[in-house]
């Protein structure tokens, strides 16, 4: 598919400016980070907790809902590769949207039916069943010409320095990626596991979540859920993590 | 909705050891948490597991706060007879939840 | 420039400040001490606890305490003449000491649990596994607990 196809000047002016990127050979997903036990809890579905979402997530999707009376089921029979080419250009309005807004977008547009604020339960079981289908594919978010300004935005966004610590995202997770901070070690950052069961959280959570943490962490203000530049940060950095495989709904420390 | 998940194969020889797993989703909340006002979170916790066999119990556990969050309980139980195999959850605040297998024992 | 000390010290600076809000009692680890010893002596009823026939696997050093797996299994044949009745597990440094008693006997056909704990802090775990005989036997790990780093709360 042509849209799909990286032009060769999008590539340079992308590759512009990457002297502390990641090789992409060198890539590795925060699964490698976590100790034995915490891998062994997502490897299994039957002891991974966020099952219990997925499972509502399940149930959700075969409920019909709204005024007109739809279920996802109804419309929606695979599901194989939608949350690995997530977040995704709208031809119909022309935006950059993410699982959240696609799924808020059916909601509202064709079941008629109230959106689903973010990190509720309905909207997370929801995210963790779709992306649950995924698990395995290759993550592949479009990367051309009518990205190119939001992935342009979401890397300036990671490039940039924040906060009363003056960190950029870059510093920690690109350059210094492996090093220990406060015992414990630094990921490369890839969105491979989302929605995730975080310990921390003691409960699934979102990207966007994740995202708010790092920025509080930094002590920067912390962009609102499903503001426009988080979903560019996370367009930029699912195409940072091209390729590697999705683990949804993963866990993480 | 009190989602549980049970791990268990629906077929065995008799003899045999099944290996159970269960989640149970809840928050496990501990009593031990402060509001950012210095209100304290009361408890609110699973505080009883057990698991009945063809109606006689071969497994329970009393769980404490320091149990983890969407507590996991792995254990096991000879297949002795085929049958239903019958998981209750109880807790704070009038919880509860259940789930049954059916097991086939050759 | 910010300098690697630097850095290392702000970021330091950040997690100490959120775990420093709650008021303790100074002789907090004697306390705990005083509950650990009275949950197990409950179990016990004063019983003598002999090291052995129990084997408790825990990570050694978690990646967050707020759910750490342990397991717990038991030499034992679990005849009707011979088993496991009951296994208990219990933590030094949680605000209070008791995690999971576990209650078993010759169905189970193997004595093994497994499950997963919140451990406030480094220290130890035990397990004391009740015998069919009357006989309490245990075992016990030290693990190490470690923080996340950007802790979501951290602002207050």
């Amino acid at each position: 598919m042509s849209a799909r196809v990286l032009p060769w000047c999008l590539l340079l002016a992308l590759a512009w400016g990457a002297r502390a990127e990641i090789p992409l050979a060198e890539r590795r997903s925060g699964y490698l980070d976590m100790g034995q036990a915490t891998r062994a809890m997502q490897d299994d579905d039957a002891t991974n907790p966020a099952t219990l979402w997925v499972l509502d997530g399940e149930a959700l999707w075969a409920r019909k809902a709204g005024s007109a009376a739809l279920a996802c089921a109804d419309c929606h029979q695979d599901l194989r590769g939608v949350a690995a080419r997530h977040p995704a250009y709208d031809a119909a309005t022309g935006r950059l949207v993410n699982l959240e807004q696609r799924i808020n977008q059916c909601r509202t547009v064709r079941q008629q039916a109230p959106a689903l604020a973010y990190e509720s339960r309905a909207l997370l079981a929801l995210t963790a069943y779709v992306g649950r289908q995924s698990r395995g594919m290759p993550i592949q978010v479009e990367a051309s010409e009518r990205t190119k300004p939001f992935l342009e935005a979401g890397r300036a966004t990671f490039l940039r320095r924040q906060g009363q610590l003056n960190l950029a995202c870059t510093q920690c997770h690109d350059e210094r990626a492996g090093r220990r901070l406060a015992g414990v070690a630094i990921p490369q950052g890839h969105p491979t596991a989302y929605p995730i069961y975080r310990l921390e959280w003691q409960g699934v959570g979102s990207l966007h979540r994740r995202l708010r943490n790092c920025m509080i962490g930094i002590r920067a203000e912390p962009y609102a859920l499903g503001a426009p530049e988080y979903v560019e940060l996370e367009l930029y950095l699912m195409w940072r993590a091209r390729d590697m495989p999705l683990e949804s709904p993963g866990v993480r420390p | 909705m009190a989602r549980v998940v049970v791990t268990v194969p629906d077929r065995a020889r008799r003899g045999e050891i099944l290996q159970i797993r269960t989640l149970a989703g809840h928050d496990m909340e501990t009593g031990f948490r402060h509001t950012q006002t210095g209100e304290r979170i009361p408890r609110d916790i699973i505080t009883r597991f057990a698991c009945s066999y063809n109606g006689v119990e071969v497994f329970s556990a009393d769980l404490h706060p320091a149990m983890a969050a969407n507590p996991l309980i792995e254990f096991t139980t000879v297949a002795t007879e085929s049958g239903t195999l019958e998981f209750r959850w109880t807790g704070d605040n009038g919880y509860s939840a259940a789930h049954s297998v059916s097991i086939r024992v050759d | 420039m910010t300098t690697r000390r630097r850095f290392l010290l702000l970021a330091g600076g950040a997690v100490a400040s959120a775990a420093a809000q709650a008021q303790l009692p100074p002789n907090i680890a004697a306390l705990r001490q005083a509950a650990l010893q009275e949950a197990v002596r409950q179990v016990t009823g004063g019983a003598p606890v002999r090291p052995g026939r129990v084997k408790l696997e825990l990570p050694p050093l978690v990646d967050n305490g707020n759910a750490v797996p342990l397991a717990v299994e038991v030499e034992s044949p679990m005849t009707a003449a011979d088993h496991v009745a009951a296994i208990h597990v219990f933590t030094e440094k949680n605000p209070q000491p008791r995690v999971v008693s576990a209650r078993l006997g010759p169905r189970a056909g193997r004595a093994r649990i497994a499950t997963r704990a919140r451990i406030a802090d480094s220290g130890a775990v035990l397990a004391i596994a009740q015998m069919s005989d009357g006989s309490f036997w245990s075992d016990s790990v030290s693990v190490v607990v470690t923080l996340s780093a950007c802790l979501e709360d951290g602002l207050i």
